[in-house]
């Protein structure tokens, strides 16, 4: 290889690195994470998958619960297709912690305008935490693809 | 001093025209696919636009359908019909041997039996699972025995080639391997590598489970499998573009390749870098965010080969341009062929790309990803990629590629060079659309004309932009194919002896450490390390694979 291309090479390594950098201090220091774990459900031998998801806390009672000063969980299911509770009111400022599943096929769950953006994987519970920090209505969107009426797949996040 | 990029002796090269048919033969089934792929892209850029065409198309039921036809069709048909056929071509070229004819008609055979069956399986209706078939997504067994197929013929073109590389390499002990049979060999190595993930998870899970043999799936196991090839895979579109772009190229602007080692390196770096499907799942549970992290580092390493392949074929196009008479900083630029549709295609093809680079890196970037992952901000980066870096390239490729293998001289060049344009501004203004409307939150896969919440701002301005971008494409295909029609059946009959090839500039040396570039063995094993020290510990955490989720064809 030629000088260039070695100095190309490295210099493109170089703002490469750098990049990764900022990412993980993103990540480190400023508290922006990727959704996260929160556990699985397995069906009992011959269960149907949703009749497991309904009996484990918390989606034995889905919905908005406070869990302290200012901060909520929200236990959302996710099917074919609706979310449920499709409406979810918080105040101006609160500290939201939502824990979603699936109870039939892959959904996705994303609020635009947040860094709320996660899958919900029959099986799994996704978890992620978001202080709604301006009142608002906020879009709630299916956003990965889950049979024939998708589109119809939304609900709101409102915020006082 | 320089240095042919194939293996020469003192005879002129011709494939034996059996297998010229053949290799014809798989290109056009690519193209039919390419066709009807097209065809359903136009309907899913004016949905974007609010308009629903679906009820309007002949046996086709939802946008979904449509949806899942264009994807099947364009990126999985399309682009393996023309890898097989493509680089059966540059290897046979680069050895100066002939194929194996047997095996060329058997991965043709296998591959239309394929895309028969999927076909079958989408338009009836049974299928609407998109590219991605995420189970439990259930879709009839044709489907996935379709696919199947499909993978299988690329695994007998690679029988085909590493024979004929084997035969070579027999007769020619000591020696370098040309360049341009290396890098062929090397995209064909990768891809078996990168296949892998998605035959188990096909052929042990989905198919089986389709059959009624087993009662449901792992859905995250067969996620998982499936991102381990389907990040991979798109190199797999990609690669047989770099192989015109560093051995033809050049040569079609009358420049040289400078370094042989330095391409022999990109393409081992993408062969080694097969394990960053994660990146795939940010968003998902049952994944280590310190996983994640190692695989955006992994991902952004990725970065690399790209990045030298903008510095060495534009170096060799500097080349060409300074040849032709270009001066001063940027002269030799103008001073390119652009009035050849093959070189114009494919420089447009370039620019496009850059633009897709950029935005994939920041679809790589690990929490960045949140603001735009499953929006429509994606769909408008792999349409600048796979969409037009690939497509527009294979297009190119095609104007030099079907008049060799027809001995008839192209139709239309100006008509092609329209072509070209078009479909490059169309794809500008498509991609603009498109990835504003992700950053306002658009969501992809999803059919916009019918939802039933007001249009949030700035969707209906991403989607209009999306619609008329969408719309130039389409005319710019549909020019391509009277082009590739004309030829064929009313081209003036010629005589071209060979395909376009460059020489290096800089030999491959004969001796020292660099020769171990060539013993593919070490190189396959490094890359069989990295992919179970990343994938090992989660596919151990799903064996035996615990198949709870029973499935849905509410499609």
């Amino acid at each position: 290889m030629e000088r260039y291309e070695r100095i190309f090479f490295w210099f493109s390594a170089a703002v490469l690195g750098l990049l990764l950098c900022c990412l993980a201090y993103i990540t480190l220091f400023m508290d922006i994470h990727l959704p996260g774990h929160g556990g699985r459900i397995m069906p009992k031998d011959g269960q149907p998958l949703a009749t497991a998801v309904l009996v484990t806390p918390p989606f034995n009672h889905p919905g908005i619960h406070e869990i302290g000063p200012g901060r909520y969980e929200a236990a959302v299911l996710a099917m074919q297709w609706i979310f449920f509770p499709r409406k979810i009111e918080v105040p101006a400022g609160s500290e939201v912690t939502f824990r979603v599943t699936s109870t039939d096929v892959i959904h996705g769950f994303f609020i635009p305008g947040t860094r709320v953006n996660m899958m919900a994987v029959p099986g799994y519970v996704t978890v992620e935490t978001y202080r709604f920090r301006h009142p608002g209505n906020y879009l709630l969107l299916c956003h990965e693809y889950c049979g024939r009426q998708h589109q119809t797949m939304w609900g709101e996040v409102i915020v006082k | 001093m320089s240095t042919p990029i194939v293996y020469e002796p003192d005879r002129a090269f011709a494939l034996p025209a059996n297998q010229r048919r053949l290799i014809s033969l798989m290109l056009y089934l690519g193209f039919a696919a390419l066709a009807v792929g097209v065809v359903n892209g136009l309907a899913q850029a004016l949905n974007y636009a609010d308009i629903d065409v679906f009820r309007y198309f002949p046996g086709l039921h939802t946008y979904y359908e449509g949806l899942t036809v264009h994807g099947v069709f364009n990126v999985i048909v399309l682009t393996f019909a023309f890898a097989n056929g493509f680089v059966s071509l540059t290897t046979a070229r680069g050895l100066n041997r002939p194929l194996n004819g047997g095996l060329l008609w058997a991965a043709f055979v296998t591959l239309l039996a394929g895309a028969a069956l999927a076909a079958g399986a989408i338009l009836s209706g049974h299928a609407s699972v998109l590219y991605t078939f995420y189970a439990p997504l259930e879709a009839h067994w044709t489907f996935y025995l379709g696919l199947t197929l499909i993978v299988v013929s690329t695994w007998l073109t690679s029988a085909n080639l590493f024979l004929s590389l084997s035969r070579w390499r027999r007769e020619h002990r000591g020696e370098r391997i040309p360049l341009l049979a290396y890098i062929s060999v090397v995209t064909f190595i990768f891809w078996d590598i990168a296949s892998v993930g998605v035959a188990a998870d096909v052929v042990l899970m989905l198919l089986p489970w389709s059959l009624g043999i087993l009662s449901g799936v792992d859905p995250m196991l067969s996620r998982t499998l499936f991102w381990f090839t389907g990040h991979p895979i798109v190199y797999f579109w990609l690669l047989p573009v770099y192989v015109s772009w560093y051995a033809m190229i050049p040569r079609q602007v009358s420049g040289s390749l400078f370094s042989d080692t330095a391409v022999r390196i990109v393409f081992l770096m993408f062969l080694c870098i097969i394990p960053i499907g994660l990146h795939h799942q940010y968003a998902d549970p049952g994944i280590s965010p310190g996983l994640k992290f190692v695989v955006a580092g992994l991902t952004f390493v990725v970065f690399l080969p790209s990045l030298l392949t903008a510095f060495s074929v534009m170096y060799a196009l500097e080349i060409g341009g300074r040849r032709r008479g270009g001066s001063g900083l940027l002269g030799w630029i103008f001073t390119l062929p652009w009035g050849e549709p093959s070189v114009a295609a494919q420089i447009l093809a370039m620019l496009a790309f850059m633009l897709g680079g950029i935005t994939g890196l920041i679809n790589a970037s690990y929490s960045i990803n949140l603001d735009i992952h499953n929006t429509a901000f994606v769909p408008g980066h792999f349409h600048l990629t796979v969409g037009s870096a690939v497509a527009l390239s294979y297009m190119g490729i095609t104007y030099w590629l079907v008049p060799y293998l027809e001995q008839k001289r192209l139709w239309g060049k100006r008509i092609a060079l329209a072509q070209a344009w078009c479909y490059f501004v169309g794809v500008l203004i498509f991609a603009r659309g498109l990835i504003s409307g992700g950053l306002a939150g658009m969501p992809r896969r999803t059919a916009i004309s019918l939802i039933d919440y007001p249009l949030p701002p700035g969707w209906r301005e991403a989607g209009i932009l999306t619609g008329v971008g969408g719309t130039l494409m389409f005319i710019g295909a549909v020019l391509f194919f009277v082009v590739l029609a004309m030829t064929v059946l009313f081209g003036e009959p010629t005589e071209i002896a060979d395909i376009p090839f460059t020489d290096t500039i800089e030999p491959p040396p004969a001796s020292g450490w660099l020769v171990n570039l060539d013993r593919f063995g070490y190189w396959v094993a490094a890359t069989i390390v990295l992919c179970v020290l990343i994938y090992g510990p989660i596919i151990y955490h799903h064996i035996p694979p615990e198949l709870y989720s029973s499935g849905s064809t509410n499609y």
